[in-house]
């Protein structure tokens, strides 16, 4: 819940419209993916950065889409409906059961329940941050978008690979952030991929810890 | 405008992501590359992240009070606390260093 207040006030901090963020979290419905684009927009980078950047932090959808393909078996319409509720947490307590049905049933519950959660927070966030403008700034407001992206790379860095993926991809960013136009820093910063790659081959996608982002 | 027009872009790009596997290739897995691409890419682009909205202020670097949140965030996360108080300590943080 507090993530996604923290999203409805990213967003209005951006100069969204209320309806906009709540349509984000609908539509979108990938956390991160959200506070990347909105995060860009905020920084006064283009459409195209803001997508992308959305996009390239959340190439890890289709990992988990084959992790649970097997789960989610149906009529297309069933499957292009579950697919939306494809993200981290549906993944990780999705695949912990052991038996294809329940696989299910965990995935759908979690989504269903997150969906809800996910988008009552955003309102709660935009909605009363945006009758507040200055109090931003006065409060520090600001200061809980970078708090919000760390909280979310934090569980990744105790791996020695995703660790200099993180280091080259921040340092890159700073140095480019002075010179390249907004947005640009942040795609740039994934050719950080480079330095984590002579790592050991990872067991593949890499779930959020169920309840480390929702609780 | 903007917001609108990354609203619907990324709405279809990441429903196409999500939808993929499940309504077209089914469970095969991806090419071993593709896959260690996507599990080392938000590691690079969140600390990308972290830097530019802890940093940036008209376009040049900045230090200001959002870098005492920042750290205030980072030993809240040492501390293993719940992230509503990793980001209530960060916003605490930088208003109080903004009140000095």
């Amino acid at each position: 819940m507090p993530f996604g207040v923290a999203f409805g006030i990213a967003s209005t901090e951006a100069g969204l419209a209320v309806w906009q963020a709540s349509a984000y979290s609908l539509l979108v419905f990938t956390g991160s993916a959200q506070f990347a684009a909105v995060g860009v927009i905020g920084d006064g980078g283009s459409a195209v950065s803001a997508i992308a950047a959305g996009v390239l932090l959340n190439v890890r959808s289709l990992a988990f889409g084959v992790v649970m393909a097997s789960a989610l078996q149906g009529p297309w319409w069933k499957r292009a409906l579950w697919s939306q509720l494809m993200i981290d947490e549906t993944t990780a307590l999705g695949s912990a059961q052991s038996d294809l049905k329940l696989r299910r049933y965990a995935y759908l519950f979690t989504g269903v329940v997150l969906f809800v959660a996910w988008n009552l927070s955003t309102l709660v966030g935009a909605a009363a941050l945006s009758s507040s403008g200055d109090l931003v700034t006065t409060w520090g407001i600001d200061a809980a978008i970078p708090a919000v992206f760390l909280a979310l790379l934090w569980p990744r860095l105790s791996d020695p690979g995703q660790r200099r993926s993180a280091l080259v991809g921040g340092a890159i960013a700073v140095a480019l952030l002075p010179i390249a136009p907004p947005g640009v820093p942040i795609l740039v910063a994934g050719l950080g991929v480079v330095a984590g790659w002579r790592s050991a081959p990872s067991d593949g996608p890499r779930p959020v810890e169920a309840g480390e982002r929702v609780a | 405008m903007t917001a609108t027009v990354v609203l619907v872009g990324l709405t279809l790009c990441t429903y196409a992501l999500k939808a993929a596997a499940p309504l077209v290739l089914g469970a095969r897995p991806l090419p071993t590359n593709l896959a260690r691409v996507a599990d080392l890419l938000p590691a690079a682009l969140l600390a990308a992240l972290v830097m530019v909205s802890a940093l940036e202020e008209d376009g040049a670097v900045a230090l200001d009070a959002r870098v005492v949140g920042l750290a205030a965030a980072a030993t809240a996360l040492t501390l293993k606390a719940p992230f509503v108080v990793v980001v209530v300590a960060a916003v605490a943080a930088t208003a109080v260093t903004r009140a000095l």
